[in-house]
């Protein structure tokens, strides 16, 4: 079977999987995707069991789904997208910037767990605790 | 992995050939997808915050409990369904590039149409999810009277229960937070919005490989480009389950 021509010539060299070892890593990624989604199904049926207390339980379980799609995110780019294939200056160019993404997160995460703190206090708009269901107003709602 | 692969002594930066070995467009196409994943990335934290700010914030197992021919009682369900959608049509997209690599002409037509069919499947699904929240009455209390209401960007009825109030033998709930509905519908259907352009460039590649501009050119990288870009709506969608459905 004829194989393509590099898109340009400025390539280099282009990465060829011969079809045995391509529809092997396929299927190995298909299955690891595929089982990996069944155990976040399973999490989320385990958080709905455990109700939505944000006891411990529950938040280690969230963790838990929270890496696991991290390891998703990764088999999808690395072999789906073929990123894995390319040359390691242009994966960096790729994978440093998204680091971006852990001040990111966390500030903001950080900044709305404050926010929450100063709502509740008696300085903050907290709700007298008769009052939410009287007026029918969800606890926490803007007013 | 690539490595092995790279002729020894290749100096990359002496000029006249691609510093990354790739094509203008295929590393163009690479630098959209990352800023894309900061603007989906943007709006999954603002909804996080206002979540973290929140005393009160729908339990997703409550709100996305139904699929069609079952009415509530089925978290996860309908969406496990979606998210299988996705994964399968990823993985036929693989195989379209792959036999695009082969120059096997016949081989992308097929597996271009299977990738356009999960697509619009996920599409037909999403559209079933935002029918069925934005015409479902739910019995409300708001200021002591009880008002029936759907989920929409201003009102939703996913707030707490009051204790001890029925309606029709459901019980009566307050009104949710009013952020919830603009989240939900703005991230999913920004998401939605992709896959549907997806599914317009995977049609025109589809009728370009049948017309044979592919062969013609003597390479198949508009499927692989394409193909990044299919891979990376699937890749939003990871996150998009996880923030709003799963935790």
């Amino acid at each position: 079977m004829s194989h393509s021509s590099p898109a340009s010539s400025e390539i280099t060299f282009v990465q060829h999987h011969d079809d045995g070892t391509f529809k092997k890593t396929v299927r190995k990624v298909t299955i690891i995707l595929s089982v990996v989604t069944i155990i976040e199904l399973l999490c989320g049926l385990a958080i709905f069991k455990l109700g939505h207390g944000s006891h411990v339980a529950v938040l280690m379980i969230k963790g838990l789904v929270t890496i696991l799609s991290l390891a998703k995110a990764f088999y999808i780019t690395s072999y789906f997208m073929h990123l894995g294939d390319e040359i390691r200056n242009f994966i960096m160019t790729i994978i440093v910037p998204l680091l971006l993404f852990v001040w990111f997160i966390a500030a903001f995460l950080i900044d709305g767990n404050s926010w929450r703190t100063m709502k509740n206090t008696e300085a903050g708009s907290k709700p007298a605790p008769t009052e939410q269901v009287e007026k029918g107003v969800a606890p926490g709602a803007e007013k | 992995m690539s490595s092995a692969a790279i002729p020894a002594g290749t100096k990359w930066w002496s000029g006249g050939k691609s510093p990354f070995n790739l094509s203008y467009g295929k590393m163009m196409m690479w630098y959209f997808l990352m800023s894309d994943a900061f603007t989906f990335g943007a709006f999954l934290i603002a909804y996080g915050t206002t979540r973290f700010s929140a005393n009160y914030w729908p339990d997703p197992n409550h709100v996305f409990d139904s699929a069609p021919f079952i009415h509530g009682g089925a978290p996860l369900v309908f969406v496990s369904i979606m998210t299988f959608i996705l994964i399968v049509s990823s993985v036929t997209m693989v195989l379209a590039v792959h036999e695009g690599h082969n120059m096997n002409r016949k081989g992308v037509e097929k597996y271009m149409l299977w990738t356009i069919l999960g697509g619009l499947a996920f599409l037909g699904c999403q559209a079933w999810e935002w029918t069925h929240l934005l015409t479902g009455e739910n019995a409300v209390l708001v200021n002591g009277e009880i008002v029936e209401m759907a989920t929409t960007v201003k009102v939703n009825p996913w707030g707490d229960v009051v204790p001890g109030m029925m309606h029709n033998g459901h019980q009566v709930t307050t009104p949710g937070p009013v952020a919830f509905g603009g989240f939900f519908f703005g991230i999913t259907g920004f998401h939605g919005f992709h896959v549907l352009s997806g599914v317009v460039i995977n049609i025109i590649m589809y009728i370009k490989t049948r017309l044979g501009h592919f062969d013609q050119r003597g390479h198949y990288e508009m499927i692989e480009k394409a193909g990044l870009y299919w891979h990376f709506v699937d890749l939003v969608w990871v996150f998009v389950f996880l923030c709003f459905y799963l935790i």
